[in-house]
């Protein structure tokens, strides 16, 4: 209750979230081992992203910081406290909005926030909280009536009424319309903006890019990068892409070192049907490229050149690609 | 009217806002509001007017003998009850060994008198047999030798309506307490709620708390729909005080909730809680005397009977409708202690083994 100010401050002084060797194995005929071995470290007011494709353990991560699932082994430190010695003292300090939760159809939207609300020993008016996610027009509306976007940003608002210094949000776009997912993006950095810190995860790589300071990205229950979204990016070698393809019959005929020697170029990757150049000056690049194509005699039958973006990152390092990994 | 935006309440404490969402969430859906209320009234109205026939069943006698039939039918006019019928000597014996007929009457072989045939193992044959003989006595001149009067017991508190009641009423508590907690929680773990309010500080007592609270605020209306549905259509009264009977249905809300969140402290679908549910009322609904006496059970399973905590809770309703028992008799005693211990029990194995993710 009384809290020494000292003490305070030094727990202020902890990063807002520690991970030592993160387990987490599920039983099963295989046992599933969701989580293995995951370090992190989440400092004081940044945004941190969780990035990685369905079923690499996100999740499982998350819900393991906030308290909800047990490791199987490691260690865990929010705010500078453990679960298990200080759960309440954390629990009054963090908000959360779980990957799936169907809030109660039935209450209206302020009913739902004075009942979160009531939890927390000091927070937020639920006003505030509804002016914060651009619900107040629909403070007296039921759940039920509410759009996927809006019911996210309620979610949001449950998360925000206690004033937290730790906000989680697990996949908070999934699901949503273009618009409603950049309206949310603009609410999640007014409060970071605020000196709060967040972590969240998604398997939207743009949305990684775009809110986000530093990444992580998770496959298969590990982080595999680390980084701000510009480090990641660079570390693929080059911030362009160049992808070309010829004729079908014509495609492996195209050799890999060749190009590799091509101007500027610092990594090659065969598609299949195309090929993808990392290239640090995609002007240099696209011309030798050209004439390279002339020389051998071979027939261009499509050019794109465009920024590197996460994704690039994440089939550099994992031969995978994102997108693919969803619709599986 | 809209409260003006600046109005943010001061928050309550947080049972009183987990209590006023569940009477939100239950209020705002009209039909399970009106199958909660109406369906026990349907069923008192039901059974009521089943067994709460106004005229006595009529006395069927079966003559042999057409002479004989007019002979009778002069002196059994008088009462309305008897109704005589035709028949051949073959007809009225099968009908009488199979219970369609009452009594048979034939000439005697010798003097002019008859004979009455009847089944001595069958109650309605011997009272035909007497009924209709006193009725002859009586028009052939006979006097009554003691001067008696007869006083009917179908008056109020004594019918099978009013012994009904508070077996309804005992059941819709059961049924309020363990669809009403159970069906609730295992919605709110599907929905990922209750995993959603163990992320914050709430205290989960409080939670637990605000579900007994909840199904008590609910089950008021409950009894006085049931209890004035049955004094306006069937003139039930109860006997005992109503204070009783309310602390005694408050007690058995609260035993039959802690049930129903016991029942579902660890379901995750909504087929599992309904199965678990009906394999927990089974053998209420069975031996707990909603519809008749649970004395009519054998001593041997009286102790398993009496057990069951919905036997006390109808019991001890009866005692007080019926008898106007008050709290503090030693057998009302007992009942509550059987309840108190349901509850105590039920409310401590769900807190110690509910599954919140
Ligand atoms: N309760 C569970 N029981 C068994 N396996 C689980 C459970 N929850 C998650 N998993 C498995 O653990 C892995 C990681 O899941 P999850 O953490 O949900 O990934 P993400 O959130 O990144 O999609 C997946 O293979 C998933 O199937
Ligand atoms: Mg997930």
């Amino acid at each position: 209750m009384n809290h020494d100010q000292d003490e305070t401050d030094l727990y202020q002084q902890k990063p807002a979230i520690v991970c030592r060797d993160l387990r987490k194995s599920y039983p099963g005929k295989p046992v599933v081992e969701a989580v293995r071995g995951l370090n992190l470290q989440v400092n004081r007011g940044e945004c941190f992203g969780l990035l990685g494709p369905n079923g690499a353990g996100k999740t499982t991560t998350i819900e393991i910081i906030e308290g909800l699932l047990q490791p199987s082994s490691g260690d865990v430190e929010v705010l500078g406290r453990s679960w298990t010695r200080d759960g309440e003292a954390i629990r009054q300090r963090i908000g959360v909005t779980l990957q799936e939760t169907q809030l109660s159809d039935k209450l209206t939207v302020r009913e739902t926030l004075d009942l979160f609300r009531s939890f927390y020993r000091t927070g937020i008016t639920v006003d505030v909280a509804m002016k914060s996610v651009s619900l107040d027009e629909k403070k007296d509306a039921r759940i039920s009536q509410l759009s996927g976007g809006q019911k996210q940003r309620l979610a949001v608002a449950t998360a925000l009424v206690g004033d937290p210094e730790l906000l989680f949000l697990d996949e908070p776009t999934t699901g949503l319309d273009p618009t409603s997912r950049r309206q949310l993006w603009e609410i999640l950095r007014a409060i970071r903006d605020r000196g709060k810190t967040i972590l969240l995860t998604t398997h939207y790589m743009d949305e990684a890019e775009r809110l986000c300071d530093r990444v992580a990205i998770v496959d298969h229950g590990q982080v595999i990068a680390l980084g701000t979204p510009r480090e990641l990016i660079a570390s693929v070698g080059g911030d362009h892409i160049v992808e070309f393809s010829v004729v079908a019959e014509q495609h492996s005929r195209a050799d890999a070192f060749r190009l590799l020697a091509l101007a500027d170029v610092t990594s090659v990757r065969d598609e299949v049907d195309r090929w993808s150049l990392n290239s640090k000056m995609a002007h240099h690049t696209i011309p030798a490229l050209l004439s390279y194509l002339e020389a051998e005699n071979l027939a261009l039958a499509g050019l794109t050149t465009r920024q590197a973006s996460l994704e690039d990152v994440f089939v550099k390092l994992t031969g995978r690609n994102l997108k693919e990994e969803q619709t599986a | 009217m809209t409260q003006p935006s600046s109005s943010s309440s001061s928050p309550q404490h947080p049972i009183y806002h987990l209590t006023m969402a569940r009477i939100m969430e239950f209020l705002r859906q009209p039909d399970a509001v009106f199958w909660s209320y109406f369906f026990p009234v349907l069923m008192v109205l039901a059974l009521g007017l089943a067994f709460n026939k106004r005229q006595e069943p009529p006395v069927l006698v079966d003559i042999v003998d057409s002479q004989l039939h007019e002979k009778l039918n002069e002196a059994l006019k008088a009462n309305p009850r008897i109704q005589l019928k035709d028949a051949s000597i073959e007809q009225a014996t099968l009908r009488l060994r199979t219970g369609r007929t009452d009594l048979l009457i034939e000439k005697a072989t010798e003097g002019s008198g008859h004979v009455y045939v009847f089944d001595p193992l069958r109650p309605e044959s011997v009272s035909a047999r007497s009924l209709v003989d006193d009725s002859l006595q009586r028009s052939a001149g006979r006097k009554d030798a003691v001067e008696v009067s007869d006083r009917s017991t179908s008056d109020a508190g004594g019918r099978y309506v009013d012994f009904l009641v508070p077996g309804i009423l005992g059941m819709n508590i059961m049924g309020g307490g363990l669809w009403g907690v159970g069906f609730a929680v295992v919605q709110m773990r599907i929905r990922k709620v209750l995993k959603r309010l163990v992320a914050t500080p709430m205290k989960k007592s409080h939670f637990l708390w605000s579900l007994l609270a909840s199904r008590l605020v609910f089950q008021i209306p409950g009894v006085v729909i049931i209890l004035g549905f049955a004094w306006l259509t069937f003139g039930v009264a109860a006997q005992g005080s109503m204070m009783a009977a309310l602390v005694v249905v408050l007690l058995g809300a609260l035993t039959f909730s802690g049930i129903g969140m016991l029942v579902a402290c660890r379901a995750n679908s909504i087929e599992m809680v309904s199965g678990l549910m009906n394999l927990v009322m089974l053998p209420m609904w069975l031996f707990s005397g909603i519809f008749f006496s649970t004395d009519r059970f054998p001593d041997a399973m009286q102790p398993i009977v009496q057990i069951l905590p919905l036997t006390p809770l109808i019991s001890a309703l009866r005692a007080i409708t019926l008898e106007g028992a008050g709290l503090f008799e030693p057998a009302q005693l007992m009942r509550i202690a059987i309840l108190a211990t349901w509850s105590l029990i039920s409310f401590a194995v769900a807190l110690k083994w509910f599954r919140w993710t």
